[in-house]
């Protein structure tokens, strides 16, 4: 460690795992006093997971923390604010409801003895509105503001109680072009008060031109670091990228062949347009989607977190309504409920296990005979076939390679996240599904059963399901997919075929429309 | 939250005891063997039937609401459902004013028709639970209000006395209500461990968002258990205006706090996804043995009111912890 005397932060070999992974592998880099330092990389890099532990949100398992020249370990968000530290994050955390002054001094109001005091709260609150150039009266609610405007006043709250240290989280996605000018000058100002700042952004212009340095994050290491000036936006993709493949992807033993339309049943053969998807939009989520998957294909969609892509799987499975466009199946319209496109063939492996994947209280037995339960129910009362039920299974957790040890009588929240994400797997294939979505199928997954769900989504593509993968690691799509569609801001804006994969080209075309570069004033 | 230590969670005899589906069933033996030397005239099989006919349409209308609750909902209407339908079928058979009055087949009409009006109450229930997005509480409270009401008001509240010889029969023959009873929880035994619906119903009440993506049709299941809760309500309603030989427009009405405790002190749970009709029956016969034991020892019924609180309060709590302790793993 190199202390220099105007050293307002430094991580010193942080360390972070989540459930056996790790996530921030000795992460060590300082900021100075008065210093802007640009944080960027892709998702997954590792960037919340460091600034969730200067906040106080999580712990570190290793490395230290100094903060003006004492350790730090903020054990709450109230550590971190009462050091000095303030957060302004993406999806703003100020209540709509409450007017800008009652946001401000929320968890710290002036009080005359036991009351509020309204005049010495509202003329703090002007004089804070008039440090970031917001000139509005302090009783307006915030419901009323811009999103511009309401960053303004996340600024002001971490200049309420005079923050040393402030953390802006993609401040400029949701600004117009004057909006952005006037950020960038108040951001100045700030530094010139010897306040230092945290810019974490995707927008690569926007960092270039308002930083002194940029820490690139890559799979919780850092890749680089240096002045601003030293780089580029090329530069500054390829080390956010461009790491050597050390995961394994298995070899596709049948890759995607077109349709040669010699069978009879054209619609049977590996190549066939499985799942097209026609112009769909559905306003504020996806707008004019149009693609096709083909029998026997591994799709990907890439794109940053808010692109859109879980929005459009839920479309696609009859989750969520689109207002315009078709998604037809093998020739026929998608019918209406969720249900009803189960039987036709859809399936969707979740984003969330948790949350709509899995119900975790049940049995891991239950979990893989919930899609299919309709075809071992025997009428008249729709009693259950437990005896074909319980070979299926047997023959279902084979197929997936489920642990051994457990029984199928578990109840599924005590498995592995790799071992539950099995048991989705499982509920599905039971169903022999002619298109499986899976979103994020490796998400909080160990390495080992990330191979192994890889090798069967790619058996399922070589006996003919169409297979359509949406994730975040752009390592993940190319080492499995046959084509990947990248989209930014619910737009198509890249499509690739495999001898076309790039790194760099996918991540730029993910960027699309995130760093408008230069302003018409 | 940072440190947790994997112990093994070490099985005794004591644990084995409180995960057992018959510790119910145990604590009714000792609260019979603790409370009989102070109880006049609680082991004479007099007070055996007693206890019996008190049960089984509770047992009834329990078994209703354990469908629901394993659903994740809850169904407060019951006990207005079983006014409604007593009402009902009592317009439709009395000799003195009914509609089919002396006909032949009053008192099977008006049977399918109190059941009939059940189906049509939990009917409206489930549909506004799940088209309307209502929460179930608030739903089954207002219609509780409402049927109470209605109840009231058709009967300008009087009750219908005068029912036919062979519906009262139902009631007074405790065979026959042994026999109903026996089949109503037979059929819900059946349908909750062997079939589809029993299946759905669990997934449902686990977690309806990924029952949903899993194609279940939650809102058709959440419908069907409503319906199943007031049909069985509207089969106890059957039973209790047999055996009172007058339809009331109050019929059932202290019974919500049993119906509820029953359930619970089974062990079925107020969040949903578990429960069993066994279970459900050792708590309705729990229940049912305090309330006689208490009043054969002469206790106001103020005092039985507070032990009942006081135990089903504990039951919820069971629950709760329970819940907590399955949450955050063991």
């Amino acid at each position: 460690m190199t202390a220099t005397t105007n050293e307002i932060l430094s991580f010193h070999r942080i360390t972070k795992s989540f459930f056996g992974v790790p996530v921030l592998k000795e992460i060590s880099f300082n900021i100075g006093s008065g210093q802007i330092i640009g944080l960027v990389g892709e998702n997954g890099a590792g960037k919340s997971t460091l600034m969730n532990i200067l906040g106080g949100n999580l712990q570190s398992d290793g490395g230290t923390l100094r903060f003006e020249g004492a350790d730090f370990a903020p054990q709450s968000p109230r550590d971190a604010r009462a050091a000095g530290i303030g957060f302004v994050h993406q999806e703003l955390n100020l209540f709509p409801n409450l007017s800008i002054a009652e946001n401000l001094f929320l968890t710290d109001f002036p009080k005359s003895g036991p009351f509020i005091c309204r005049a010495e709260m509202s003329r703090k609150t002007t004089e804070l509105l008039g440090r970031v150039g917001l000139e509005l009266p302090p009783d307006t609610l915030v419901e009323r503001l811009s999103s511009g405007e309401r960053q303004l006043v996340e600024i002001a709250h971490a200049l309420s109680f005079d923050a040393r240290l402030i953390i802006l989280d993609e401040p400029t996605t949701s600004l117009s072009a004057r909006e952005r000018e006037r950020l960038f000058s108040l951001i100045r100002q700030l530094c010139g008060e010897g306040r230092s700042l945290i810019f974490i952004s995707h927008a690569l212009g926007d960092v270039l031109r308002v930083c002194d340095e940029v820490v690139v994050l890559r799979d919780g290491e850092v890749a680089g670091q240096g002045t601003a000036i030293g780089f580029d936006q090329t530069r500054l993709i390829s080390l956010m990228v461009g790491r050597e493949l050390k995961q394994l992807f298995p070899d596709r033993r049948f890759p995607n062949r077109p349709a040669t339309g010699e069978s009879k049943r054209a619609d049977l053969e590996i190549g066939a347009p499985l799942l097209e998807v026609r112009h769909v939009t559905q306003p504020g989520t996806v707008l004019d989607i149009s693609f096709t998957l083909h029998r026997g294909e591994v799709l990907g969609l890439s794109g940053l977190m808010g692109a859109g892509r879980t929005e459009l799987a839920r479309i696609i499975f009859g989750l969520d309504p689109h207002a315009s466009g078709s998604i037809t199946l093998a020739g026929e319209p998608l019918r209406r409920s969720p249900r009803r496109r189960v039987r036709q063939g859809l399936a969707l492996l979740t984003e969330s296990r948790r949350d709509d994947g899995l119900c975790l209280e049940a049995s891991v037995a239950d979990n893989i005979a919930l899609v299919t339960l309709p075809q071992r129910a025997r009428t008249p009362l729709r009693l259950l076939d437990f005896a074909g039920l319980r070979v299926a299974q047997d023959r279902i957790r084979e197929a997936v390679r489920l642990q051994p040890s457990l029984r199928l009588e578990q109840p599924t929240r005590t498995l592995s996240g790799g071992n539950q994400q099995k048991v989705v797997l499982a509920k599905w294939l039971l169903a022999a599904p002619r298109v499986l979505i899976l979103d994020e199928p490796t998400r909080g997954i160990d390495v080992g059963a990330k191979f192994e769900i890889y090798q069967l989504i790619l058996e399922l593509a070589d006996r003919g399901t169409g297979a359509l993968i949406i994730s975040s690691e752009i390592e993940e799509l190319i080492g499995l997919c046959d084509r990947i569609l990248v989209l930014s801001r619910g737009e198509i804006t890249g499509e690739f075929s495999r001898p076309e994969f790039d790194r760099e080209r996918i991540l730029r075309a993910a960027l699309a429309g995130h760093g408008r570069r230069e302003v018409t004033p | 939250m940072t440190v947790t230590t994997n112990h093994k969670p070490r099985t005794t005899n004591y644990d084995r005891l409180i995960r057992s589906e018959y510790l119910v069933l145990l604590l009714c033996g000792v609260l019979v063997v603790t409370l009989a030397p102070f109880t006049p005239g609680f082991l004479s099989s007099g007070n055996f039937n007693n206890v019996l006919a008190n049960l089984l349409p509770l047992l009834i209308v329990a078994v209703g609401q354990t469908i629901v609750l394993i659903a994740g909902g809850i169904d407060l209407s019951v006990t207005s459902t079983i006014a409604l339908t007593s009402v009902a079928g009592g317009m439709v058979m009395n000799n003195n004013n009914g509609w089919l009055a002396h006909q032949p087949l009053a008192t099977p009409a008006a049977i399918l028709l109190m059941l009939l009006l059940g189906a049509v109450i939990g009917g409206g229930n489930g549909l506004a639970i799940t088209r309307l997005r209502m929460p179930a509480f608030m739903v089954t409270l207002t219609s509780m209000m409402f049927l109470s009401g209605l109840a009231i008001w058709l009967t300008q509240s009087k009750n219908i006395p005068g029912l036919p010889a062979g519906f009262t029969t139902l009631g007074g023959r405790l065979w026959i209500v042994l026999l109903i009873a026996s089949a109503l929880a037979g059929f819900a035994h059946l349908l909750l461990t062997r079939s589809l619906f029993g299946r759905w119903l669990q997934a449902v009440g686990f977690n309806p968002r990924a029952a949903r993506v899993s194609g279940v049709p939650t809102d058709g299941v959440i419908v069907a258990a409503y319906v199943l809760s007031s049909v069985f309500a509207a089969a106890a309603s059957v039973l209790y205006t047999a055996r009172l030989e007058t339809a009331s427009p109050v019929l059932g009405q202290r019974i919500l706090l049993d119906v509820i405790g029953a359930t619970v002190i089974g062990g079925t749970s107020l969040f949903g996804g578990r429960g069993k009709v066994l279970w459900t029956l050792f708590g309705a016969l729990f229940l049912t043995l305090l309330d006689n034991a208490l009043n054969l020892m002469g206790l106001s019924h103020f005092i039985i009111m507070m032990v009942k609180g006081g135990v089903i309060l504990l039951a919820a709590l069971m629950d709760a912890a329970r819940s907590k302790f399955v949450a955050h793993g063991s």
